[in-house]
């Protein structure tokens, strides 16, 4: 009986510790939600920061940072993808892979303010790219490398090892197998890693600060070396930088940020959950 | 001719299979690159300990032990907090929890996981910080307590998930070995699951505290920025990170603050390096 | 002559020898029926002749594997799959329509036109006997086929490729008899235009089919010889317990 009781308070602790993190979470999102609702109007979403961004709307922050995410999937989902082909189709268990394993884990780990110093060192400075939409592409695209590869190696590694095998069987070369049978049913896992890297990269602040965010810029970015207002940095901007901004804009702006990532992890989900109903074998 | 093509392709692959060695290798080489020229003018060891950090006065004084202590002290704080609640959660979701409301806690888990870290730091500035100060009747509420907390939050997420899959991997047969004795089932958990899952538990601590100190932009906001050097927990720090964050926007190109900046950088790679490096040894040696 | 002649072949994973010193020959336009316990190294040797085996981790071999008096580990390995088929254990269609299947390798090969594809398509289903079945159906999933369906589609599948050799890797494993008896009667028909060797846990199918059969143990061709003799009078004591059904 004793142990019983003892069993009891211990999963009480337990619920009490999981909901400690769940109901802060659900909190956070409540007060941004119901706090930024009121600030959203077509006209902040469309208009130009005005009167030192303590009126006016967001528009070139949000462009930015489309721009900014186009770009870093652009250049990492390329590179990205066909590392996971390699690790998952050709490399042998041996020291190099162990070395990309580590590797990889290693770019997930570095802080991303180090990745910003890093862009600025070599997109900004070295190759004198400047202060530019290309340079914090660039970075971004580094930073999310490793989440698109972990995530493009498990959908590879999930199609079974059987369908390769009758497509070598049947004559097919490695590629033709891997372009014909296990790309095509790997695409859903692959496009949940590449869209939860998109949102990864929408969110962050610290690896644009010093290689593309513009602290007020009120046109829109006119080519890949011009600078551009993003939304995270701007979110920051005028919730530190800047003295007596409306609570509605900032909180308008914390919304607006808020629904883009979370909005794509959603369709994330949702790709993931749909293919699994539908999953063929 | 599509040998060819296809043996042009094979060799492509394989140079993008070791783009992660070469971007890591590229990333340390111009910390390097940046930082070392530092070491022309300023010692190692007064960088490391030196204990006044002016980086714009005349002469300027590069010393980044109250940096490291305030980065020190906040991650402290933040794995006091997360530690015991992170890992209580995994147990949770991954032996207690009812199926149905399992899937639940992990998306609300994930969710927390994918809120940008400029968003949490807003949060906490407007929520946290204004609370914190009037708890403890301080002059300001931006203090390493409220980094703890907000940081906390931020390596929860990394904690619970590979905690909850270290837990999940213990083979059914302990527990059920346990039960078939006559344990109830939280001695199961405690006397057995936990001491099988240790190893993969103390890397979802290593790296929850890795995403710590590598925080940045939360930090930034919520902590203060006072370079000074730490003495309690209810006073402004600064920490590594947010030391760069704030001061390479408008250090010269080339001037000695800019290539302190790199120097920090490079003592942030090492960190992280050795912390990612650390756990996965635990993790492989779990297997 | 000899489709495939087989000197002193050893084969190894890692540390473990799975076949040692198996010198034999295959004629042309029979069946080879391969029977022994599992672990014996049947499939092994069967997996040789079309280079499978050496995409697995830890494969080295010794010996020489000739098909029409060239070795085939220098031939072209594309090539040789493409005339060495393969029909596996368990029914594997790929994710595809039932016409995509037994398309599939003509496409790899080259093979673009929609009315030869077509043509390829009815004749193959035909000689796996399958064609009646599926005819008004042929864009439909092939998961949605049943078991024996599937297998006899794999069948299709792999003469599409218009190999010279049919390997059969326990192809009946999974089936109930009357799927089972449809199979070797695929089998029967094809050997007038193919060779075939077949891999079976199944004694009596062995029997039923076999022109030849041969005996592995623990990675040692036992015997090989005509099937009736094989079954009638062994000379190897081992042989004549497994068929017997001692052990296995």
């Amino acid at each position: 009986m004793n142990s019983k009781k003892s069993q009891k308070i211990a999963f009480i602790f337990l619920l009490l510790a999981t909901l400690l993190i769940i109901v802060p979470v659900g909190l956070i999102i409540a007060i941004i939600i119901q706090k930024g609702l009121p600030g959203i109007s077509w006209e902040f979403l469309s208009d130009i920061p005005r009167k030192g961004m303590r009126a006016g709307g967001i528009f070139p922050a949000i462009v930015g940072t489309l721009y900014l995410v186009s770009g870093a999937i652009i250049f990492a989902l390329p590179i990205g993808l066909f590392s996971a082909i390699y690790l998952s189709e050709y490399a042998k268990d041996n020291f190099l892979t162990r070395i990309i394993k580590l590797a990889i884990v290693n770019l997930a780990g570095v802080p991303s303010v180090v990745y910003g110093l890093f862009g600025l060192a070599l997109f900004v400075v070295f190759f004198k790219f400047g202060a530019s939409i290309l340079s914090g592409s660039l970075t971004l695209g580094i930073m999310i490398l490793p989440l698109i590869i972990t995530a493009s190696r498990e959908a590879l590694e999930s199609v079974p090892y059987s369908f390769r095998e009758v497509s070598w069987s049947l004559g097919a070369s490695k590629w033709q197998t891997i372009r014909n049978i296990v790309l095509p049913n790997a695409i859903p896992g692959i496009l949940t890693g590449t869209i939860l890297g998109l949102g990864r990269a929408a969110g962050e602040t610290a690896p644009i600060l010093f290689t593309v965010a513009a602290f007020y810029l009120p046109q829109l970015p006119r080519s890949i070396f011009n600078q551009a207002m993003a939304l995270p940095y701007h979110l920051y901007v005028i919730s530190t930088q800047v003295p007596n901004v409306d609570e509605k804009i900032r909180y308008g702006t914390a919304l607006v940020l808020l629904t883009m990532v979370l909005f794509m992890n959603l369709i994330a989900v949702v790709i993931r959950y749909k293919f699994r109903k539908k999953k063929k074998w | 001719m599509r040998k060819i093509k296809e043996l042009i392709l094979e060799k492509l692959i394989f140079i993008c299979g070791i783009a992660s060695i070469f971007f890591v290798v590229l990333i340390f080489l111009f910390l390097l690159k940046e930082g070392f020229a530092l070491f022309k003018t300023v010692l190692p060891a007064d960088f490391l300990f030196g204990r006044k950090w002016y980086p714009i006065s005349e002469p300027a004084q590069l010393g980044i032990l109250p940096l490291i202590l305030g980065s020190l002290l906040v991650t402290f704080g933040a794995a006091l907090i997360s530690i015991p609640i992170g890992v209580a959660s995994a147990i949770y979701i991954a032996e207690v929890a009812p199926a149905k409301s399992k899937e639940i806690l992990k998306a609300g888990i994930e969710l927390l996981a994918a809120i940008p870290s400029v968003v949490l730091g807003f949060i906490g500035m407007v929520t946290l910080v204004p609370w914190v100060k009037k708890l403890f009747h301080l002059p300001t509420g931006l203090t390493a307590l409220s980094g703890s907390i907000m940081l906390a939050f931020m390596a929860m997420p990394t904690i619970v998930s590979i905690a909850e899959d270290a837990l999940y991997s213990v083979p059914k047969t302990y527990k059920e070995g346990a039960l078939a004795l006559g344990a109830t089932h939280w001695q199961a958990i405690w006397r057995v699951m936990l001491p099988a899952a240790s190893s993969g538990i103390l890397a979802a601590v290593m790296l929850g505290i890795g995403r710590v100190i590598g925080e940045t932009m939360a930090v930034m906001m919520i902590t203060g920025n006072a370079a000074v050097m730490p003495t309690s927990i209810l006073q402004p720090v600064r920490t590594l990170t947010a030391t760069i964050a704030a001061e390479m926007g408008e250090a010269v190109v080339g001037s000695e603050h800019y290539f302190a900046l790199f120097a920090i950088g490079i003592v942030l790679f090492v960190i992280s390096f050795a912390v990612n490096v650390g756990a996965d040894l635990f993790l492989h040696k779990k297997r | 002559m000899a489709k495939f002649s087989i000197r002193e072949l050893d084969i190894w994973f890692h540390q473990v020898h799975a076949l040692s010193q198996a010198s034999l020959e295959i004629e042309s336009n029979e069946i080879l029926s391969i029977i022994g316990p599992s672990r014996s190294g049947k499939t092994t040797f069967l997996r040789m002749l079309n280079r499978l085996n050496e995409l697995e981790r830890g494969f080295r071999m010794s010996g020489k594997v000739e098909m029409d008096a060239k070795d085939i580990m220098t031939e072209d390995r594309e090539l040789i799959r493409k005339k060495v088929g393969m029909v596996f254990a368990l029914p594997l269609p790929l994710p595809l329509s039932i016409f995509d299947n037994v398309a599939y390798g003509p496409r790899m090969h080259g093979v673009k036109s929609k009315k030869k594809l077509e043509e390829i398509t009815e004749d193959t289903l035909k000689k796996a006997y399958l064609w009646d079945e599926v005819k008004d159906r042929l864009r439909v999933s092939a998961f949605k086929l049943s078991g024996g369906q599937q297998q006899r589609l794999c069948i299709a599948r792999t003469l599409a490729v218009s190999p010279q050799v049919v390997l059969f890797d326990e192809p009946c494993s999974g089936l109930d008899p009357i799927s089972t008896a449809k199979v070797e009667e695929a089998m029967l028909k094809l050997k007038e235009n193919y060779t075939i060797v077949l891999v079976t846990n199944n004694v009596k199918q062995a029997a039923r089919v076999g022109d030849k059969t041969a005996f592995f143990l623990s990675g040692e061709l036992i015997e090989m010889g005509d099937t009736q003799k094989i079954f009638t009078a062994p000379k190897d004591k081992r042989t004549e317990d497994y068929i017997s059904g001692k052990f296995g």
